[in-house]
């Protein structure tokens, strides 16, 4: 579990998180909805430590993180794997290396173990076959998997996906938001998605939090979120023209 | 920004914290020596052609010039010695570093740059890497190997191209050539350039190393990053020479 208390962070004038309290649970897809510059990637990077927040805690299974010095950090950071908005895989790297590269750094493992513990993960992600690639010569769609399978091959605690389906087509973000969902009942994983997909929201969310202008307009699930009265959220759930026929399909 | 008392004041600060983090112990040694070698391919394996280059055309111009120059009274000798002097006082420790920092330097902050805009940089850190040092600590080493072997041999070859190239010109005997190259020599001379050299390598990697790993925003912020990279690496070059000059050899 995560709890995130008071976080606020402007950055000079411009206040981007103010008193932002959260709690992502364990084994549970936990989402994190809001506007395009809402602060949802604000919010995750301060959360893992990337940005220092200007107030507040982050604490990991009660462990405060915000007080830790840079050592007691980096165990916590070997317990969190990550997929960023980009994909941010190395590029001088094949996928193979990109996934192996933690293992490389941190584990114990020898070079075998190292490369079926790689295969795993390729598999996990359909990707077996495509371990001599450079990312270059991947789909978006693709990155992201690899971005997935070297998040996971450390096995961690902590899974942050950063728009985990921007930029893919329906059904392969449907076959991502699955992937989450899996890997998080199967390793028990505390895991927070940032999205501004409605149809991942629905597809694969447990929990959801909402954030307008800096703030937690909303925390629930699914079904909550569907019958919520906040204006905002509704703007926000409702913005397309099929989210609102089906509404009004199901009002009737 | 970066020219106001401020912004210097800031810069040196983020700089010498950088420095700070740069240093720290590697996290895995296997992992260090591979990068090591890769970097030394890249700053020196690599410029070995260029540096070969300048250094064979800079001592025959030298030697041209000089020649051009002298008449009357002045001793065919000092053809030789100025070649020399040039060469190793100048030319090879000072010149050849600038030249470096807009091939090196330029690729560096590219690099750098590059990968904090893609979050490749963030990538490292979530995984408990310290970026900095895994990604800069290489290339200064690196730097500190190569750039006095590569000032070396920029030396030898620029005596060697003015000697040949007064023999095939007819300006000096070879006898009146080495007699120039030997005289007065004071071998203090080449160990103040390798001191100049591998400041002025300290200096070019960690510049551009610098600009590079402190880039925000896409890919125009990149090639700012590279372009400052290079101007700040040898403005501070040419700077640190005329403090080291003062202090090394008067
Ligand atoms: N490093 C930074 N320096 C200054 N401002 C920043 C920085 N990072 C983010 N911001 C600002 O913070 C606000 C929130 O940004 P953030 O990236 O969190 O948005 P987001 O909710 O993730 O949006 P998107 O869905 O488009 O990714 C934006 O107004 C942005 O300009
Ligand atoms: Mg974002």
């Amino acid at each position: 579990m995560i709890e995130v208390k008071n976080i606020s962070k402007s950055f000079g004038k411009h206040t981007v998180l103010k008193n932002v309290s959260a709690t992502f649970e364990k084994g549970k897809v936990n989402f994190i909805i809001g506007r395009s510059g809402s602060g949802k990637s604000v919010l995750t990077k301060c959360t893992v430590g990337l940005l220092e927040p200007d107030d507040g805690h982050v604490f990991f299974d009660g462990r405060n993180f915000t007080t830790m010095n840079r050592r007691q950090r980096k165990e916590i950071r070997k317990e969190i794997g990550m997929l960023f908005q980009g994909g941010a895989l190395f590029d001088s790297m094949t996928v193979e290396e990109n996934v192996k590269f933690p293992l490389k750094m941190f584990s114990d493992m020898d070079e075998e173990a190292m490369s079926s513990r790689v295969a795993d993960c390729l598999t996990r992600v359909e990707l077996d076959g495509h371990g001599d690639k450079y990312p270059g010569e991947l789909s978006g769609g693709m990155q992201k998997r690899v971005g997935i399978a070297r998040a996971i091959s450390m096995n961690p605690k902590y899974l942050f996906c950063d728009e985990p389906n921007s930029g893919l087509d329906p059904q392969t973000a449907i076959v991502i938001d699955n992937l989450i969902v899996d890997i998080t009942r199967e390793y028990g994983m505390t895991t927070v998605v940032v999205s501004h997909d409605m149809n991942s929201v629905i597809e694969a969310s447990d929990t959801i939090h909402f954030i307008h202008e800096g703030e937690i307009a909303f925390k629930g699930d699914n079904a909550e979120m569907m019958v919520s009265d906040s204006e905002t959220l509704n703007d926000f759930i409702y913005a397309s023209k099929l989210m609102r026929k089906l509404r009004d399909k199901s009002s009737k | 920004m970066y020219l106001s008392g401020v912004g210097i004041i800031f810069n040196i600060g983020r700089y010498t914290r950088f420095i700070a983090t740069v240093m720290r112990k590697p996290d895995k040694w296997t992992i260090f020596r591979r990068q090591l070698i890769q970097e030394m391919t890249i700053i020196g394996t690599d410029s070995v052609g260029i540096v070969a280059l300048l250094s064979v055309f800079m001592g025959a111009v030298m030697c041209l010039q000089t020649a051009h120059q002298i008449s009357g009274w002045i001793p065919v000798y000092t053809i030789g010695f100025t070649v020399r002097q040039t060469m190793i006082l100048e030319f090879s420790p000072t010149l050849i570093p600038v030249i470096l920092a807009g091939k090196v330097g330029s690729n560096i902050a590219s690099q750098l740059g590059t990968m904090r805009v893609t979050e490749q940089i963030d990538a490292l850190e979530i995984m408990g890497v310290n970026s900095a040092g895994f990604l800069v600590l290489p290339k200064i080493i690196a730097g500190f190997i190569c750039l006095p072997a590569l000032v070396v041999m920029s030396m030898g070859l620029g005596l060697a191209s003015g000697a040949g190239i007064a023999l095939l010109t007819g300006v000096s005997s070879m006898a009146d050539f080495e007699y120039g190259l030997q005289v007065d020599f004071v071998s203090y001379d080449v160990v103040y350039a390798i001191i100049k050299t591998t400041v002025f390598a300290l200096i070019m990697t960690s510049v551009s190393a610098y600009h590079g790993y402190f880039t925000s925003g896409g890919a125009l912020e990149v090639a700012k990053s590279s372009t400052k990279a290079v101007v700040y690496s040898v403005v501070i070059i040419m700077l640190t020479n005329l403090v080291l000059t003062k202090l090394l050899l008067t």
